[in-house]
């Protein structure tokens, strides 16, 4: 697994790497909510040579998301307010794990709720099923019983949140960062302190848009969340710093389309990525951005990943 | 349904006046599987502005080799596309979605405004082929303009259509909507299948008046979209059950599975 050989047939290049005890055999993942349940890429994606894909975020109850509009191309990105829009727990254990379990590659399952009993149910749950190789905690979500404030804009509820999951869960829990917080490393480290066996980072930023024509909003929802190229600095400025900041692996998402964007985050200090809005407008992206990163670790005379997850030279010489 | 993801060469990007464009393409795999109403996602540029591909409906197809779109320049996505010429290569994913149901039910009536045409087309094109075409199958097509009618007009009577016309202007047909042509053609003939396509006011028109009349309608919906897989979940419409994602459920719908009133 991981090993691929180069094309001058030499020393094969090493992709694999960690995320707490679950070992993918490819830095590369998709990331939830751009990738449906999997099923959708059939035709179009070589799914098994994916690291790993994280799908849809479930809750404990299918939700029928926002109206529309509900997304909005901007530049070089686009805003969404799908609203969590899913099949529901049960719904997703019984008509999308089928196809999931099939696959050769890492199946992390995302999770959403309204309170921190809700993670932990679902946790807890899905735990029991088979196939599933990690748990993706969404805590962009507002905390319904405390007065709807993001878990993920407040340090204490993002760890109060995470050690519930970690008690309900064998499975390594990977924590989902908002980057619409004043410090992002402190929400990094609360989470660690709760006991995250990763973060991945980042969810979308807040963004809005307006037709001038009509001065209505773009979206139904007013709000909603960018992605896309346009987020990558962004994204990679808080992977690095995070990464500097704490010991558990870390999972860089935001606007990654090619696999020089991919080997950003991976020297910024990420162990994997993920890549999200890409797979709409090309879905083999992330197939590419695996054979792009053998190709440079040949290029670079580099034997495997995790040897250059981090190497960011700050200092000539 | 299988969907083929190909980057493909431009055989012709022709302009049909008044910012109209028809491109086609070499698409071999993509023409033989297209059934009429279904459409396909073109990449505008090989970079990140516009990011998204562009949703058009197959508007013709020459069997097993060409598959023609249809459009407007509305952005920049659509600036661009006019801009590409023969032998550039552009990049296609499709046939998507569920087309119009092909088999006869009776008479059949297809009503297109705007370049809501351009699926109509490749419709009447199928029935024919398929030998279920027939002289006085209607076609009631509406534009703003003589310029953005006549075209079409003319390519459906060649197909061997009954064409009536209406612009908005007047200055072709009859001065108004096209929904008027089929409250007239309800008057007169029974119609047993509607089949339309245009903007979202046009549509609405044409399914409360077949519905009203008992008439079986069938609608291809536009909206936004990202993937337009079933992935990004971003192109819904209220339906009257439930919320629609048009890429997978549609674009072709009843007109009762959707909400018309908000």
């Amino acid at each position: 697994m991981g090993k691929i050989d180069n094309k001058s047939g030499n020393k094969p290049v090493d992709l694999s790497v960690d995320i707490g005890t679950m070992e993918l055999a490819n830095p590369v993942m998709t990331a939830s909510g751009t990738f449906g349940y999997g099923r959708e890429f059939t035709n179009l994606v070589d799914i098994d040579r994916l690291g790993g894909i994280v799908v849809k975020g479930i809750s404990l109850e299918p939700r029928s998301g926002n109206p529309p509009p509900r997304i909005v191309e901007t530049a070089c990105g686009m805003l969404n307010a799908i609203g969590l829009e899913n099949v529901g727990v049960e719904g997703f254990i019984k008509r999308k794990m089928v196809f999931l379990r099939k696959l050769k590659c890492r199946v992390v399952v995302n999770i959403l709720g309204d309170s921190v009993e809700e993670y932990a149910r679902l946790a807890g749950h899905l735990s029991e099923v088979d196939g599933i190789d990690a748990i993706e905690v969404n805590i962009s979500c507002p905390n319904v019983k405390k007065g709807g404030v993001a878990f993920g804009t407040v340090p204490a509820m993002a760890k109060e949140v995470t050690e519930a999951v970690k008690k309900e869960t064998e499975l390594p829990v990977i924590v989902k960062l908002s980057p619409n917080v004043t410090d992002i490393v402190s929400m990094a480290k609360a989470v660690q302190d709760g006991g995250a066996d990763a973060v991945s980072l980042i969810n979308t930023l807040i963004g809005m848009a307006i037709d001038i024509k009509t001065r209505k909003p773009k979206l139904a929802n007013i709000i909603g969340g960018l992605s896309g190229p346009a987020i990558k600095p962004v994204a990679l400025r808080m992977v690095y710093q995070v990464a500097g900041a704490v010991s558990v692996p870390v999972i860089g998402i935001g606007g990654i389309s090619t696999a020089e964007d991919a080997l950003e985050f991976i020297l910024a200090g990420a162990s994997a990525i993920q890549v999200g809005t890409a797979n709409f407008f090309q879905p083999e992206t992330a197939t590419t951005i695996i054979d792009g990163i053998a190709v440079y670790l040949e290029e670079q005379g580099e034997v495997s990943v995790k040897g250059i997850t981090g190497s960011l030279r700050l200092q000539e010489g | 349904m299988a969907e083929f993801h190909k980057k493909v060469t431009l055989i012709s990007n022709e302009s049909l006046g008044n910012g109209i464009f028809r491109l086609t393409m070499d698409a071999p795999e993509i023409a033989g599987a297209a059934v009429p109403g279904q459409f396909i996602m073109v990449r505008v540029t090989g970079g990140f502005d516009p990011l998204l591909r562009r949703p058009f409906s197959v508007h013709k197809v020459t069997a097993g080799s060409t598959v023609a779109i249809l459009f407007k320049v509305l952005g920049r996505g659509t600036a661009l596309l006019s801009e590409m010429k023969a032998g550039e290569i552009i990049d296609c994913l499709g046939p998507l979605g569920f087309g119009f149901p092909l088999k006869r039910n009776g008479n059949i009536c297809l009503v297109g405004g705007g370049m809501g045409i351009a699926p109509l087309y490749y419709l009447a094109q199928k029935m024919i082929s398929t030998g279920q075409g027939r002289a006085d199958d209607l076609v009631l097509l509406g534009a703003c303009c003589r310029e953005e009618l006549e075209p079409f007009a003319d390519e459906f009577k060649t197909l061997g259509c009954t064409v009536k016309l209406a612009s908005d202007d007047g200055s072709l047909g009859h001065h108004g909507f096209v929904p008027d042509l089929l409250d007239e053609v309800l008057s007169f003939k029974k119609i047993n299948r509607v089949y339309s396509c245009g903007p979202f006011p046009m549509m609405k028109s044409v399914a409360m008046k077949s519905m009203a009349a008992g008439v079986e309608c069938f609608v291809s919906l536009e909206t936004s979209m990202a993937c337009g897989i079933g992935a990004c979940l971003g192109c819904t419409v209220p339906g009257t059950e439930r919320l629609i994602h048009v890429c997978q459920r549609g674009p072709v719908l009843a007109a009762g599975e959707v909400l018309w009133e908000k």
